[in-house]
């Protein structure tokens, strides 16, 4: 068992997150998987990093751009043949309430 | 008696009018377009696609955020915000965070925290049971502008929203057309009783001026009317109802958002030169705040210059009319002359065109120079052919007064004005 489990509840939210529906015996399976993940990536606090710039880059690119030229797009059907559901043109799911962010 | 003080802060999102989409090249006019025409990996979010920014629209949010007279940090970059929601395909917008291209900037006394760029959404069309989706709209650059909490009143709102909105048209870099939808106001309001509040009510996605003046002064009546009650408006989001005139509760469960962000790892970061932000500086165009001092120096009034600047194609309307006026030499239509037939005939600046104006204004007062010439002829003659009428006059009959500017009308045949002609005959009466 990890040292920091993590609560059911917040196995929960991250399931919400992640809009995936979960079992009451998925929760407690997922609280050991995902608390034994958390303690793997901890590993990294044993790295020594006084004096080293944080950095979310590591290639030492910057500036990579485009100019602003359109070219042609995707066809509607191409858009859409990975789509379970269409309605003329449109992509159909589910009702999805104002949620919006 | 308590006294309450509102604190509204505005979030802005203006889409850019570039020709492509902010990570891809699909093209940006999606307005009207048939559903699902303007995509490709990038913009549906297929794995393996990867987004690389458009350098216009990068360098039109620079642009915004000098004109909001904000600093231009030398590193920024994109970040991911994650949600569940199907307006974009990826499970996540595309961002800035905590390192936007622009900061501390200011326009009318109100603070501008932030200048950031992102994608737009998909368009969601909620039917029944199902949602449709289009995904023309999604990745289309849209900046978001965001300012302290430093307005106190719904007119004050809205005059920093207009403001705004010329900036953004006289640089040229969106429609800001909020028909449309280009241009999206989102105020958050509170009201404090003196100590700051601890709550604030965001009122989402409102597309007028005046609505937005509505739905401040709806808000700030409601929290009034909760805190006399001892209570505390709920911290929550509302959304507008303009036939109704009224906001309502969209989500009672406000928490902190769990967007997750973290750096976009598929998009190395921006750096800046200062000298390349100074460049830019310099390159901006006249303001609307530069062009009220001009207009100003030119001896207009405050409210016609108002409605010139208001639109930047009366403006440069009016601009190139007095370009005219001053190419030509010609000394005798002032400034505030052009502005008059601008401002009161309601020209169409869409069908005439600025030397059109100049040549109208100068045949009209030809014209009446013309006519005055005739009517003080008219009047002399009236004078010297009616002595009776003038004897009547003299001894104390002003009524008859009206029979002479008859006469004088009749001699014109109607040039001239009648007021304007009892004035003229009643001072060749009395000083002859």
């Amino acid at each position: 068992m990890s040292e920091n489990s993590l609560t059911k509840d917040e196995v929960k939210h991250i399931a919400k997150l992640a809009n995936l529906p979960v079992t009451e015996e998925e929760i407690i399976k997922f609280q050991k998987q995902l608390s034994e993940t958390v303690d793997y990536i901890k590993t990294l606090s044993s790295v020594a990093t006084q004096g080293v710039e944080p950095t979310s880059q590591v290639t030492g690119l910057k500036n990579v751009t485009r100019t602003d030229e359109p070219a042609p797009s995707q066809t509607q059907e191409e858009a859409l043949s990975n789509a379970k559901n269409t309605h003329n043109g449109f992509i159909k799911v589910k009702a999805i309430f104002n949620e919006q962010t | 008696m308590k006294t309450y003080e509102p604190i509204i802060g505005m979030e802005i999102h203006v889409e850019l009018k570039t020709r492509s989409k902010m990570f891809c090249s699909c093209s940006a006019d999606w307005f009207g377009k048939k559903p699902n025409t303007h995509t490709c990996p990038v913009c549906l979010g297929l794995p393996g696609a990867l987004p690389v920014p458009n350098k216009i629209a990068i360098e039109w949010s620079i642009k915004l955020g000098l004109a909001l007279n904000c600093k231009i940090p030398s590193f920024s970059k994109f970040d991911r915000k994650n949600y569940f929601y199907p307006d974009l395909p990826k499970g996540y917008q595309i961002s800035q965070y905590d390192q936007p291209f622009a900061i501390n900037g200011n326009l009318k006394k109100v603070g501008i925290r932030r200048v950031h760029l992102e994608e737009d959404t998909g368009k969601l069309i909620h039917q029944g049971d199902s949602t449709l989706i289009d995904f023309n709209r999604s990745g289309v650059p849209l900046v978001e502008i965001v300012t302290e909490p430093d307005i106190h009143s719904s007119e004050d709102a809205k005059a920093f929203l207009q403001e705004l909105h010329r900036i953004i048209r006289y640089l040229d870099i969106s429609d800001a057309d909020m028909e449309k939808g280009s241009m999206r106001l989102e105020p958050n309001i509170s009201v404090g009783t003196g100590e700051v509040p601890d709550y604030k009510v965001e009122v989402k996605n409102i597309n007028s001026f005046n609505f937005v003046k509505k739905a401040i002064d709806y808000e700030i009546a409601r929290h009034k009317e909760i805190l006399e009650k001892g209570q505390v408006p709920v911290q929550e989001t509302r959304g507008w109802d303009e036939k109704k005139a009224i906001t309502y509760s969209q989500r009672l469960k406000e928490k902190a958002h769990d967007y997750r962000y973290f750096p976009e790892p598929d998009i190395p970061p921006l750096i800046f030169k200062e000298k390349e932000i100074k460049r830019a500086k310099d390159q901006l165009p006249k303001l609307p705040g530069d062009k009220r001092r001009e207009l100003k120096e030119l001896g207009l009034k405050d409210d016609d210059i108002e409605i010139i600047i208001d639109d930047i194609a009366t403006l440069n309307f009016f601009e190139q009319a007095l370009n005219v006026v001053r190419l030509s030499g010609n000394r005798e239509i002032s400034a505030q002359e052009i502005a008059n037939w601008l401002v009161n005939k309601k020209i169409n600046i869409d069908k005439q065109n600025p030397k059109d104006l100049i040549m109208a204004i100068i045949a009209k007062k030809q014209n009446s120079q013309i006519s005055s010439d005739i009517v003080s002829k008219a009047i002399d003659k009236v004078i010297s052919a009616n002595q009776k009428a003038i004897d009547d006059y003299n001894g104390g009959k002003t009524g008859v007064i009206m029979f002479l500017v008859g006469q004088v009308m009749g001699a014109t045949k109607g040039k001239g004005d009648a007021q304007e002609i009892r004035k003229l005959l009643e001072k060749k009466l009395t000083y002859g």
